[in-house]
């Protein structure tokens, strides 16, 4: 008996003989015999809701949480605040079982929240459009990629040597599959920054796009202008990827003159979980860019009365009408994630978002200044925000686990992602850490010398 | 009302706890230059304004918790809310995606459960959990394709991949993201693959076919394993597209049909909620063959432990991390939870309601494919059309009865298309209902065509002017 299948036995008899049919089997009767399974599926028995709470629960405890722990982990996933209020919110039936709104009338939940993500991304990023999401950020970045081909029919694409080598792996698979030639541009050994003087300029008539974090995967702040005015001179487009955290401080890419910026929301209120599902964000400026984004786009409009609605629009870019000529395959995206960052942006407000981003900068700042005092290296020069690389003459993965012993998750060893920063970590402080547990967490670096 | 239009200077709805560092002046740790000028443009609202403006907007919205939502090829089934609780574990939602193996065992040990579970139910070797959606699989499965071909020496003759005319248009486009030339496949009378014109297709281009099935009729292609062979004598690879699985559940599986690459839509098969649009998952499960060609990362056992690996000729990471692993914690609890039988029960259910309903509705609409259906059936609107209503206007009246309108207007090989899928989840009163309010509505076509012109009357707005919407697109506040 499963209790999510109402169907009483009499009832099954009562559809099958309406059907004409005498048994269940019969239903199946334009399966081949021989492709029928002749067995039960080789699965675990079934379990009745306390048994799997049990089973499932002894799964969750053999991992540490970040409530066991003092993380310090970041690299593309934070542990920052999550207002109580949220879930709650984004438990509601309505929202969390409902499809993509392809009824607009009876979706009308979901389409405004989709219009309230795009307005809350669009004046966060500065720019004049968002979409409804996209899978997360690496992805939204590959899509910006592919998109900025698209747009200026060139087939090269930049991007900086300093962003996230996961997401610059993801783009290279993208990017592989239309032969579409990634080159890197190399950063300062010193800054940590984009090294324009390094790289040779003129190849930026060949460019699609430069693509720049802001900060970058070292948490290094990009003199942005520069590049900016350099790729644009060049025909090419600026493609930002922002923490969209470090808006409620940083100059918006809007005012940097970017044409598509992309991001990971999943710091905005979402759950960590082992980093999914999170949610990317698309902005863009121009008509023209707004015709070719990819992804769901929700827009205002008026029903017969004159009241204002909202609908799923410019459909004519999307999978289901033009197919093959889409500007993407996506269709699910990531809905409830981007409400969850919503609600969050919704509740920090403007004075909120710039508290956050304040703090994380003024404790990143604090533990800095600790581990210079205790004697640590910092590695690159340059302003960062909420992330910084430090040198160390150590084993880090030995240090880590030393840490760990005192409820500590030390930072990411950067020794296979970023080779020829063997000897460093990178090390994430957000809003969430406390003074007291960064001076702990010095001195038991100290200890561990 | 929106949120910007709500907010005033001076209020907020979250306070951090004070700043407990010594502060330094900004100048100090970022140039000047670096920093926002303009204000981030975000409402100034409190909590429980917050709280009410999304409960009120819940309320205008329909979700399978509200009502009936036969949405074809969505499987729109009831999501236990104990999957929700398991989900929010701090072991599972407050894990770092970069904290040692050591630390994440349980997850990874899940992860490689869900994998072998998928595996047998696909009838092939191992998965890929990465993927974010249905069409995520999509282009996974096919860059795997592609990296075959190459491996093989053949990459650059190997460009097409055959799609039939009824596939869902995720498809077609991640065929082209992928690199690849599509070619389409007519359906025969039948609804199924025309094997004849399949078999001109197909030579030493074709690098594979992508197959939905049930397809997107709801049919069960009866001529799978011709079709297979067509394929595999050509030297392409058979791509299953699992979005209609909730069908063949422990009654027959892919992998024993031959076919090469599945990807399941957890968000549908396995019961994970929709939540309005995602998160979803869309796992791949592969032969044996091609499993050196899965993305990275894959979770391994050895040596007492579980590990991240990657294989051999991987085609790389598609997606950050591990894929939506929240997700992933759902799907596997749903399979558990059921077990085999539970899980066997699921498609026959699902086969035997939309049988049910489709018997009972083809005297009102014209059925095209008059035969036995799996979990969904389509009908078509034609004959109400030639009264001068719509399916679009037979849609939107469904949405007065509180119920979801079916998907309509595909497959596009079906004029008027109307795609009812009721699911299992359903009760034999909830269809019974459905039918009549169907039939009322096929009455209502006939007896006073303006009622269903102007339909939906009770809903949260009308209807909605998307011509106006698309054309002088409003996108943001």
């Amino acid at each position: 008996m499963v209790p999510y299948i109402p169907n009483t036995p009499e009832e099954q008899q009562q559809m099958l003989q309406s059907l004409g049919m005498n048994q269940i089997a019969d239903l199946f009767a334009d399966i081949p015999e021989h492709l029928r399974l002749q067995r039960p599926l080789d699965l675990p028995e079934a379990l009745t809701e306390p048994e799997l709470l049990r089973y499932m629960g002894k799964l969750a405890q053999q991992n540490i949480n970040l409530d066991q722990c003092v993380s310090f982990l970041g690299a593309g996933a934070y542990d920052h605040i999550v207002p109580a209020v949220i879930s709650h919110l984004t438990s509601r039936g309505e929202f969390l079982t409902a499809y993509t709104p392809y009824q607009a009338e009876i979706s009308q939940g979901v389409l405004q929240s989709i219009f309230e993500f795009q307005t809350l991304i669009a004046n966060l990023t500065g720019m004049e459009a968002a979409n409804a999401s996209m899978y997360d950020g690496a992805t939204a970045l590959a899509e910006a990629a592919l998109m900025s081909c698209n747009i200026t029919r060139r087939s090269k694409v930049a991007a900086a040597a300093n962003l996230d080598p996961q997401w610059v792996d993801i783009l290279e698979v993208y990017l592989g599959s239309q032969n579409i030639e990634l080159i890197r541009v190399p950063y300062g050994s010193d800054t940590g920054q984009i090294a324009l003087d390094a790289f040779d300029l003129k190849t930026g008539s060949e460019l699609a796009c430069m693509i720049v974090g802001q900060p970058n995967f070292f948490g290094a702040l990009e003199d942005v202008e520069q590049i900016a005015s350099w790729i644009k001179g060049s025909g090419g487009l600026l493609v930002m990827a922002v923490d969209p955290i470090s808006l409620g401080l940083l100059k918006s890419p809007g005012e940097y003159g970017a044409d598509i910026v992309v991001g990971d929301a999943g710091c905005l209120g979402n759950p960590i979980s082992f980093g999914g599902p999170s949610v990317g964000f698309f902005a863009v400026n121009g008509t023209k860019l707004i015709r070719k984004m990819p992804g769901r786009i929700v827009g205002q409009t008026t029903d017969r009365d004159g009241n204002v609605g909202y609908v799923l629009t410019l459909q004519a870019r999307e999978q289901h009408i033009r197919r093959e000529k889409a500007t993407s395959n996506i269709c699910t995206n990531q809905a409830l994630n981007a409400l969850t960052a919503t609600i969050y942006l919704a509740l920090l407000g403007n004075e909120g978002i710039k508290q956050v981003a304040y703090q994380c900068a003024q404790k990143t700042a604090y533990l800095r200044r600790k581990l210079v005092e205790a004697g640590f290296k910092l590695r690159f020069n340059a302003p960062v925000f909420k992330e910084f690389v430090l040198q160390v003459d150590v084993d880090w993965e030995q240090v880590n686990e030393r840490l760990l012993e005192q409820g500590y998750l030390g930072g990411f060893p950067l020794k296979s992602a970023v080779p020829e920063l063997a000897d460093c970590v990178l090390i994430a402080v957000t809003e969430a850490r406390t003074r007291a547990e960064m001076d702990q967490f010095v001195e038991l670096l100290r200890g561990c010398r | 009302m929106l949120l910007l239009e709500m907010s005033k200077p001076g209020r907020c709805g979250y306070t951090l706890p004070k700043l407990d560092v010594p502060e330094v002046s900004l100048d100090e740790l970022i140039p000047r230059s670096y920093l926002r000028e303009t204000e981030p443009g975000l409402p100034q609202v409190t909590e429980p304004e917050v709280v009410r403006y999304f409960t009120q907007l819940s309320r205008k919205n329909h979700g399978v918790d509200v009502g009936f939502y036969p949405l074809g090829s969505c499987t729109m089934k009831y999501n236990p809310r104990v999957h929700e609780d398991i989900a929010a574990l701090p072991g599972f939602s407050r894990i770092h995606p970069r904290q040692p193996e050591s630390t994440v065992q349980g997850a990874l040990q899940l992860m490689y459960e869900l994998d072998q579970c998928l595996a047998e139910i696909a009838g092939l070797a191992k998965s890929s959990l990465l993927p974010a959606a249905g069409a995520h699989g999509e282009l996974a499965g096919l860059l795997i394709i592609k990296a075959y071909h190459k491996f093989n020496g053949e990459a650059d003759q190997r460009r097409e991949i055959i799609i039939p005319d009824s596939a869902h248009g995720t498809n077609p486009a991640s065929a082209q993201m992928a690199g690849f030339t599509v070619k389409e496949v007519p359906s025969d009378q039948r609804g199924g693959v025309d094997v004849a014109a399949l078999r001109e297709m197909v030579g030493p281009q074709t690098a594979g076919l992508m197959l939905t099935n049930p397809n997107t009729l709801g049919l069960f292609d009866e001529n799978l394993e011709e079709i297979a062979a067509i394929i595999h004598d050509a030297g392409g690879l058979l791509y299953y597209d699992g979005a209609n699985a909730n069908a063949i559940l422990g009654i027959t599986r892919p992998g024993d049909t031959g076919f090469d690459i599945v990807h399941f839509n957890l968000h549908k098969t396995f019961s994970t909620p929709h939540g309005g649009g995602g998160p979803g998952a869309g796992p791949i499960v592969v032969s044996e063959k091609l499993v050196d060609f899965l993305p990275s990362p894959i979770v391994e056992y050895s040596d007492g432990r579980y590990h991240f690996a990657t294989p051999k000729h991987s085609i790389g990471p598609i997606k950050a991390f591990y894929g939506n692993f929240g997700v992933l914690v759902k799907a596997y609890s749903y399979i558990r939870r059921l077990g085999a039988e539970g899980l066997k029960s699921v498609s026959e259910n699902a086969v035997l309601n939309a049988n049910y309903v489709m018997n009972q509705l083809k005297d009102d609409y014209y059925l095209p494919y008059d035969r036995t259906c799996m979990h969904e059936f389509v009908l078509s609107g034609k004959r109400q059309k030639e009264l001068g209503v719509s399916t679009l206007d037979i849609a939107k009246r469904l949405l007065d009865y509180g119920v979801h309108a079916p998907t309509i207007y595909f497959p596009l090989i079906v004029e008027e298309a109307i795609m009812i899928e009721p699911t299992e989840t359903e009760s034999k009163a909830t269809l019974d209902v459905f039918i009549q309010t169907m039939k009322t509505i096929a009455e209502e076509a006939r007896r006073n065509p303006e009622q269903l012109k102007s339909a939906p009357t009770l809903t949260p707005v009308k209807r909605l002017d998307e011509t106006k919407a698309a054309r002088q697109p409003i996108l943001k506040y």
